[in-house]
């Protein structure tokens, strides 16, 4: 494979995307074809299958050019496929095709996640050439280190602030618009900013934020307002502990239309009569808000605050665009791609970690949210 | 395992009129009154006023970006019709400008070759594995499908040092697994993102799938189809809808992705957002220059994102109120 992938690479970038494609149905195709015929009854269905079984090692060969691993993928294959089929229930051939199905999705996701995770985690624990244990050496620096105690404390920030601003705006939005003419155009306004790369979001708020010294003309919109009204230009990307709201603002003008779109659905999702209800109990529409919509939705709120909370504690890519973790706005995504450029693996492995297990209780929520609607439905 | 199919949620246009219809038809005396004080005018200026709040920084990213160089640096966008005068100049200077190993166009091109790739491969695999799962049984089904699911809350910046080093030198814990990849051009970037795209994409297609009549398979069955007829001719087709939206997301997930492309892509392979975020830190007050490649790198995701909405939409909705 690695001397495909080098041929590949010398030929113009458009044209390796058809080529790429290709060879992959191709490998798709044959998989299809093999579970296709896998179930079928007769000695030229069974010679082919084991052709398969010769094949297919053959291909991983290829593909990794490994021969521990071909010879051991084509005695498991081997023995499995056909000891397997014959004592399977489900009739012959079905673990041959369930294989064929769920293997490339499987494979993937233990070499490109599962293994990943047990070495980085193992790497937390390791000196910065990975190559002796120092316990929790690593983590004793990140707590002990004020620059990077303060990168926690912002990534803590950070998920304190985007998400409920954002929710907030977006719902408040979603209420205001809701059933009024050019809903849609609305929308889409709103909406566009998710369609635009952080790094592009970024350039365009450092535009908005930009400062010139007093006197001069000012051309970022914030700081012409604020002499407007006869104030000082202010560099906000420099101030301390305001430069780390500044650049929160971005993620909120992100992922507001995110929420405002989820909420919007959910809202027309409450039911009409329960409204009816509340009006003829004679509420005004702030307490029909509170009593009837907040709850009526409140599954798709605890979504969107999962989904943005998740997006905030990863962020990277604006403050690796706007400050690149200066003036005390580093976050732990950025410190930890900092660390690894400077080849202290340990450490950088450390605020993956740390990462992870803050990431981790969010997630359980949700996944037992989750759990719980189905039980109830 | 049920799921809402987000086919069903009140989000396109057709849909949206029947609701829209329907509601009007339900609506007397009381709550047409409640509607109106609803969405009465202060509700409809303060969504007027976040509306231009949140399109003025773009509005202006576009406005400067045609703007000549020394105006840019001199006036704000706003003076636009005191000083007027538009150039594409920064356009044509910003396409040949870059890094030693690339220009801008170069990377522009990058962008696409890494896009297509990362977001078809994924989408495939992920609709086999959602297939297996949604139709297959096997024992330990639910425990492998929940691990895969579980596989979401691993954020990426775990895997991406180890995952270097396998694709560098071809080890996993030190020992030799696979042929190092070494200087092979995209291909660390497409395969990263399709790892990456796998735990979301399986779980999302799995909920369309599994949504899919039992009568239906069952019926394909008794006629003769075998496992891989039943994918290509029944659940393929059935969940267009559902691929169509995940691919949008994906595509604009990898084109606007930075962190998978500062570790995998280097040098001469490098997308648009690399070396924006490049020109960002070392030419940080070229602003003529810095708002037309942002605007070059923003045009394809909201090109997509305009003619393919309605779709883009439905997908944030399966994605969000799963369950």
């Amino acid at each position: 494979m690695s001397t495909f992938l080098l041929w590949l690479s010398t030929l113009p970038a458009l044209a390796q995307v058809p080529i790429i494609i290709a060879a992959f149905v191709a490998l798709v195709g044959v998989l299809i074809f093999f579970i296709e015929i896998a179930p079928r009854r007769g000695r030229v269905y069974t010679i082919l299958r084991l052709a398969a079984c010769v094949l297919i090692p053959l291909l991983i060969l290829a593909a990794l050019e490994s021969y521990t691993i071909a010879i051991i993928a084509a005695g498991v294959l081997g023995v499995l496929f056909f000891w397997l089929d014959y004592r399977s229930s489900e009739g012959a051939g079905y673990l041959f095709q369930l294989v064929g199905f769920l293997a490339p999705a499987i494979v993937l996701l233990i070499i490109g996640l599962v293994v990943p995770t047990i070495q980085t985690t193992i790497q937390a624990f390791l000196n910065a050439r990975g190559d002796t244990f120092v316990g929790l050496d690593n983590f004793v620096w990140i707590f002990t280190q004020p620059q990077a105690v303060r990168t926690v404390l912002n990534t803590i920030v950070w998920v304190l602030i985007a998400p409920v601003v954002s929710t907030i705006a977006g719902l408040a939005y979603a209420v205001f618009i809701d059933k009024s003419r050019g809903e849609k155009y609305f929308k889409i306004l709103v909406f566009m900013p998710m369609a635009i790369s952080f790094v592009g979001a970024s350039i365009i708020w450092r535009f908005v934020y930009t400062a010139r010294p007093a006197g001069e003309q000012q051309i970022g919109l914030l700081n012409q307002i604020i002499v407007l009204f006869g104030g000082q230009p202010v560099t906000f990307l420099a101030v301390d502990p305001w430069n780390t709201i500044a650049l929160i603002v971005v993620l909120i003008w992100v992922q507001t239309g995110f929420a405002m779109v989820v909420l919007s659905a959910a809202i027309k999702g409450v039911p009409a009569e329960q409204m009816e209800a509340a009006e003829l109990d004679g509420t005004n529409a702030w307490q029909r808000f509170i009593n009837v919509t907040v709850p009526g939705i409140r599954s798709s709120l605890v979504v969107v605050l999962t989904t943005i909370s998740i997006a905030s504690l990863k962020v990277f890519d604006i403050v690796r665009t706007m400050t690149a973790g200066a003036n005390n706005t580093s976050v732990i995504a950025n410190e930890m791609y900092t660390q690894f450029k400077n080849f202290e693996q340990g450490r950088s492995a450390a605020f993956a970690v740390v990462l992870f297990l803050l990431v981790l209780p969010i997630v359980v929520y949700n996944a037992r949210q989750i759990k719980k609607q189905r039980e109830i439905r | 395992m049920s799921a809402v199919t987000p086919i069903d949620l009140p989000v396109d246009a057709e849909q949206k009129k029947v609701l829209a219809r329907g509601e009007r038809r339900a609506e007397t005396g009381f709550a047409k009154g409640a509607k109106r004080r609803l969405t009465s005018r202060g509700a409809t200026i303060a969504a007027l006023v976040i509306a231009i709040l949140w399109t003025i920084p773009t509005f202006g990213l576009f406005v400067s970006s045609f703007r000549p160089a020394n105006e840019v640096r001199t006036t704000g966008w706003w003076t636009i019709f005191s000083n007027f005068g538009l150039t594409i100049d920064n356009y044509v200077t910003v396409l040949g400008s870059g890094n030693s190993q690339l220009t801008l166009a170069d990377a522009f091109i990058n962008s696409i070759a890494i896009t297509l790739p990362a977001t078809a491969i994924p989408l495939v695999i992920a609709s086999l594995a959602a297939y297996a799962f949604a139709w297959m049984n096997f024992r330990g089904k639910n425990v492998l499908f929940i691990g895969v699911f579980a596989l979401q809350i691993v954020p990426i910046q775990m895997a991406l040092v180890p995952l270097l080093q396998l694709f560098s030198r071809g080890e996993i814990f030190g020992f030799p697994v696979i042929a190092a990849l070494g200087q092979s051009g995209y291909a660390q970037v497409w395969i990263a993102h399709s790892i990456f795209a796998l735990p979301l994409a399986i779980f999302l297609l799995h909920n369309f799938i599994a949504e899919i009549p039992g009568e239906v398979i069952e019926a394909a069955r008794v006629d003769g189809a075998g496992h891989g007829q039943i994918f290509f001719r029944i659940v393929l087709p059935l969940t267009m809808p559902a691929i169509a939206s995940f691919a949008i997301f994906q595509f604009l997930w990898v084109w606007n992705d930075l962190l998978v492309a500062l570790i995998f892509a280097d040098g001469a392979v490098a997308p648009m957002t690399k070396l924006l975020a490049e020109i960002t830190g070392s030419r940080g007050q070229d602003w003529h220059l810095l708002t037309a490649g942002a605007f070059i790198s923003i045009l394809v995701p909201l090109i997509v994102f305009f003619s393919l909405q309605r779709y883009f939409v439905r997908g944030l909705l399966a994605g969000s109120t799963k369950g």
